[in-house]
């Protein structure tokens, strides 16, 4: 196994988001593998507070000196928040992905994709097997 | 200037060497009245570069010796078929018939060239096993719009204009998808078998589930950008055309397929060329480029036009008179005037050279350049998949037990061992990945200085990671801040021009 962190406290999508819920809001940032693969951000963009979107889509996109992505949720609901100190210093994604690198919180409609979710155990798993 | 001192830069911006009043032509007096224009379409300065022509032409001679081109050494960039230019190439496109011909020349005093251009039409329709060619769009990018957007006029003309999605294989170019959306039409990811290809159980999913009665059709690149062929191509094609929807392929990888593969044969309906890549056409820098696309009888109707046509067949002494037409239902124009003309006429130059067999023999060259290289390498780097590949193939840049040392660093350290790095991080399903294609053209000599390179690196990682990780070291420019050059866009040139709102 690599040496990236994987908090057991919150949920893992295989597009390597992870998901924290708190009440119905669910707050959405990328792994600490994501970023570390991605390499050294330069760029994020989001979709605007008050938007609704539906599970699946895309709520923003990521870029770094490698790669373009695209950043999905699993849950539908509106986008209540955005950290708009990212579009400054994206890096803060690089040098703290689960802290002040959160992306978006969503007030979900419907809870239900988080249970087709990885736990951290699961995920550190599936970052090896790639 | 003599030369620059060390603080300064390479070479300064030709704004930055002249000076006011210096010019490289000294134009006779006026004979004829001064005509005053109105005041309000005149302005008192004009920030152009003011300079003699020894200091222009020692400019940009500077600048091209900063510069590395395929002239200069082999140039591995995968999936972009930097290929040699031939210099006939060039002599074609400089005969002042062509050169000097005006695009708005009548089409009676334009045979030559419409007569030039029908021929390649039909060249590329043979090779690729297509119907009909048309030659306008300007680039790989433009001839897949054009052909996204000519399946989707097939579709609504047919009453089915529900169907609007386009299914990509993840290996596919970033261009593929990018095309989708601007088509108006939506992307589906296909995932990759554990063999690099197209995974058959997610394609049938895709097809012969809820979404069977959207598919408009799949983007391919055969071989895929991981240089492997598509061994289920046939079983691939197959199931989205049962499901209804038309086959498109991505051709910037032909260089692997050229008189040994019809894709047209294979079933596909729609292909765009990259006469940039596979013709030997400039690519880069030297373009434009000609993304040409070629369609089978389904498609016929739609291409994007003009394309060249007999429009008076041949009577006795009379030739053929060659016209430009546009298609039934054409999906439009893509680009003004005729496309690239430059580049058909060097992609002609070109096929005309190699003829039926030596176009095959580019491709057998090509492909097998490419192995020798891979099998080499393998022994001091990692392949992902290890099966015989087309004209290039993927490495991964990561040593083993050398964490620090990537992709990027091993690529850097290529240039001072004098060759063009290979492309980067894509396919992005590789992680580290090292895209390498040598093309036909490279001498065993060569093929073997590049391997033994490629080796020392490998052997550096291990023993000095320093040196790859400062490197380049013999370049006009050491590493570059690549983190600020994404983030800090500052153009230092540039005076402003003044505003006419």
């Amino acid at each position: 196994m690599g040496d990236w962190k994987t908090p057991a406290n919150l949920k893992y999508s295989e597009s390597d988001e992870w998901f924290a819920l708190d009440g119905d809001i669910v707050t959405i940032g990328i792994t600490d593998y994501a970023q570390d693969q991605l390499n050294d951000i330069v760029y994020v963009e989001f979709r605007d507070p008050g938007d609704s979107i539906d599970a699946g889509d895309s709520f923003g996109e990521v870029e770094s000196v490698k790669a373009a992505s695209e950043l999905y949720s699993v849950v539908p609901g509106e986008i209540t928040e955005v950290n708009t100190a990212l579009e400054d210093e994206p890096e803060t994604v690089n040098a703290d992905p689960f802290g002040a690198g959160w992306m978006v919180k969503i007030r979900a409609s419907d809870l239900a994709g988080l249970d087709s979710l990885m736990d951290a155990a699961a995920y550190d798993a599936y970052c090896d097997s790639r | 200037m003599a030369g620059y001192l060390p603080e300064q830069a390479l070479q300064p911006l030709i704004y930055d060497i002249g000076a006011p009043g210096r010019s490289g032509v000294n134009l006779p007096e006026c004979d004829v009245p001064r005509a005053t224009l109105p005041a309000e379409l005149t302005r008192d300065d004009l920030p152009l570069p003011e300079v003699g022509e020894v200091q222009v032409v020692r400019h940009f001679v500077k600048l091209s010796q900063l510069n590395y081109s395929i002239d200069q050494g082999l140039y591995p960039l995968g999936s972009c078929t930097m290929k040699y230019n031939p210099k006939i190439n060039e002599d074609a496109a400089r005969l002042p018939g062509f050169a000097q011909l005006h695009p708005l020349t009548d089409e009676s005093g334009a045979q030559g060239a419409l007569f030039l251009m029908h021929e390649l039409q039909g060249w590329l329709g043979e090779i690729s096993g297509f119907e009909a060619v048309s030659l306008s769009p300007a680039a790989g990018a433009q001839g897949e719009f054009a052909g996204i957007l000519m399946i989707r006029q097939y579709h609504i003309d047919r009453g089915e204009g529900q169907r609007d999605i386009i299914l990509v294989p993840n290996s596919a170019h970033g261009t593929n998808p990018a095309t989708v959306t601007m088509a108006g039409m939506e992307v589906r990811e296909l995932p990759a078998d554990a063999q690099g290809n197209v995974d058959m159980r997610a394609l049938h999913a895709a097809c012969e589930g809820d979404l069977r009665d959207r598919i408009a059709g799949m983007m391919i690149t055969v071989p895929s950008t991981l240089g492997l062929f598509e061994s289920t191509i046939l079983e691939v094609i197959e199931t989205v055309h049962d499901a209804g929807g038309l086959m498109y392929m991505d051709g910037a990888n032909m260089n692997a397929l050229m008189g040994v593969v019809k894709p047209g044969e294979l079933g596909f309906d729609v292909m765009h060329y990259n006469l940039h890549k596979t013709f030997s056409t400039p690519h880069g820098g030297g373009g434009p480029g000609s993304g040409a696309v070629g369609v089978n009888e389904k498609l016929k109707p739609y291409l994007p036009g003009p394309i060249v046509e007999v429009v008076a067949e041949e009577d006795g002494d009379t030739p053929p008179l060659y016209g430009f037409v546009m298609p039934e239902k054409s999906i439009g124009r893509m680009k003004a005037f005729h496309g690239n003309f430059g580049m058909h006429l060097r992609a002609y130059a070109y096929i005309r050279v190699y003829g039926d067999s030596g176009i095959r023999d580019v491709t057998r060259y090509a492909v097998l350049n490419a192995n020798y290289l891979r099998a080499r390498l393998m022994r001091s780097y990692r392949v992902p998949y290890p099966r015989y590949c087309g004209h290039e193939f993927v490495l991964e840049g990561h040593i083993e037990g050398v964490d620090e040392v990537h992709a990027l660093d091993i690529s850097k350290r290529l240039m001072d061992y004098g060759f063009h790095p290979p492309t980067n991080y894509f396919p992005l399903i590789v992680p580290e990945a090292l895209l390498i294609e040598p093309t036909e053209t490279e001498v065993k000599e060569d093929l073997d200085a590049f391997v033994e390179a490629m080796e020392r690196i490998a052997e550096e990682a291990r023993t000095e990671p320093e040196t790859l990780l400062n490197a380049p070291h013999t370049a006009p420019v050491r590493r570059l801040d690549e983190v600020r050059a994404a983030k800090e866009l500052v153009l230092c040139c540039a005076p402003a021009l003044p505003s006419y709102s």
